[in-house]
């Protein structure tokens, strides 16, 4: 294959079709009928397309072949060791990582990590990152002309506890302007990056907040084919998780899958 | 074995793309440093990344996973706050705007169990060592599992029940090929041409 030379990754935001919100939602509502009937008639859809047109940057991203369905091996039936000690508590915090409050609305985000099983997932890491309250990622190659927070960056850390839970203090982030066509916007969201305790239950993805109304319009969001599978990425409000006079309460379990043989404890857990 | 695993109960939470500005969320010092580069054994894998045109995808990130050079699976701690000599056996690295990735790591050893006491004790005769690896980018909908194994010995590559299930065009996707500087380079294709091997579980 000849050399090629990378173009600059900003260049690479914009898709070059700049299609029609219109167009794009049209794509994704026939995309969607289409995995329903194929559920409907038995076929087990993967959780996340990989191939799915109306997010443009997948295009020449998606593998083209079916993965391989291997059993695991020893390897990747564990996963590295974390422990509380590995993250200080300040870092769950993304309200005090400045001298002063970031702006917007103070939120709370809590929830268990689970297997398939139900077993909660004790020790592992949880790393989250967000755009700030007006939809501004402090990222350089982030161009949206919305203001910075000069006290919030937007990215936490923090390892569950003996329950499997884990609890962070942030800002809710703004909706945020993207060029995958034209006038597009993402719902508001924060990424989840997930370790569970085999290799092979390693996630990432992103929770969202109820009631957006740009759901049905966006390419990530509707990448899920089945609309039981997205409402999973929704927090659930929860007026017990809000604390008077200081932040409103979402919750967000999240459940790691592996192999069968995750099923196993290992052999040995910190 | 697998028919005493019980029915899962409950449906797992979908992957969605790590999306363009993860760098400030999943950076932290020394994440490409399994090993400390100057310490015995310290080698360093890297490759690029390629998307279906054979472009170089510069916002990716390669996460490896790997036993020790006993073969012993890491259980220390530290992997995401490096003290320079504890092998953790996880790594990160981002692409750069090249789409290259750079690790430094040990070779992981031929599979054993811990030592009881004296020296590990082989698990199998054969079973060739390969660093677990991930792939994440914007533009990906979700991750990509695969493995990068070693090339050097050709009989445990042989054994390898993966490999040998596969065609010779996609078994090279999996191997690690061997620099005369003593690096391991494997390179990553997305789509199209020489397609990496992704995995199920």
């Amino acid at each position: 294959m000849p050399e090629r030379t990378a173009a600059a990754p900003e260049a690479l935001l914009a898709s070059p079709d700049q299609a029609a919100q219109q167009a794009i939602t049209a794509e994704i509502v026939a995309l969607h009928a289409e995995y329903e009937a194929r559920d409907a008639a038995g076929e087990r859809l993967p959780l996340t397309m990989h191939d799915f047109p109306p997010y443009r940057s997948s295009l020449l991203r998606h593998p083209t072949k079916n993965p391989k369905l291997v059993d695991p091996e020893t390897i990747e039936l564990a996963s590295p060791a974390f422990g509380q000690r590995d993250v200080a508590a300040i870092e769950a915090d993304l309200t005090a990582q400045h001298a002063g409050e970031p702006l917007g609305e103070r939120i709370t985000v809590q929830g268990r990590l689970l297997d398939s099983w139900g077993r909660p997932v004790p020790n592992q890491l949880i790393e989250v990152w967000q755009a700030n309250s007006a939809g501004r990622y402090i990222h350089q190659r982030d161009q949206h002309p919305a203001p910075l927070d000069p006290n919030f960056t937007g990215a936490g850390r923090a390892v569950t506890n003996a329950n499997g839970e884990y609890l962070f203090t942030t800002i809710k982030p703004g909706p945020y302007p993207w060029k995958n066509h034209a006038n597009a916007w993402r719902p508001a969201h924060i990424h989840f990056s997930v370790f569970g305790s085999s290799f092979t239950q390693r996630l990432v993805t992103q929770m969202y907040f109820p009631g957006d109304p740009l759901f049905a319009l966006d390419p990530i969001y509707n990448s899920i084919p089945l609309q039981h599978d997205r409402e999973r990425l929704v927090g659930v409000y929860d007026h017990d998780l809000t604390s008077p006079e200081w932040a409103t309460g979402y919750r967000f379990d999240i459940v790691v899958d592996g192999a069968d043989a995750s099923w196993f404890e290992p052999e040995e857990q910190e | 074995m697998t028919s005493i695993v019980p029915e899962r109960i409950l449906r797992p939470t979908p992957g969605q793309t790590v999306g363009p500005f993860f760098a400030y969320g999943l950076e932290y010092p020394k994440q490409h440093e399994v090993a400390f580069s100057h310490s015995p054994g310290a080698i360093l894998l890297g490759g690029t990344v390629y998307d279906g045109a054979g472009a170089p995808v510069p916002d990716a990130l390669v996460e490896i996973w790997g036993a020790d050079e006993h073969g012993v699976i890491p259980r220390a701690r530290g992997a995401i706050r490096r003290d320079d000599h504890t092998f953790t056996g996880f790594g990160r690295a981002f692409t750069n705007d090249d789409g290259r990735y750079e690790l430094w790591t040990r070779e992981p050893g031929f599979e054993t169990r811990p030592p009881a006491s004296g020296a590990p004790q082989p698990v199998r005769a054969v079973a060739a060592p390969f660093f677990a690896a991930i792939v994440f980018a914007r533009g990906l909908p979700d991750k990509l599992h695969t493995r990068i194994y070693l090339p050097d010995s050709a009989a445990a590559l042989a054994a390898d029940p993966l490999l040998a299930s596969l065609d010779d065009g996609e078994r090279a996707t999996l191997i690690a090929t061997r620099t005369d500087r003593g690096r391991l380079e494997h390179d990553i294709r997305l789509q199209g041409e020489g397609e990496t091997v992704f995995l199920a579980f």
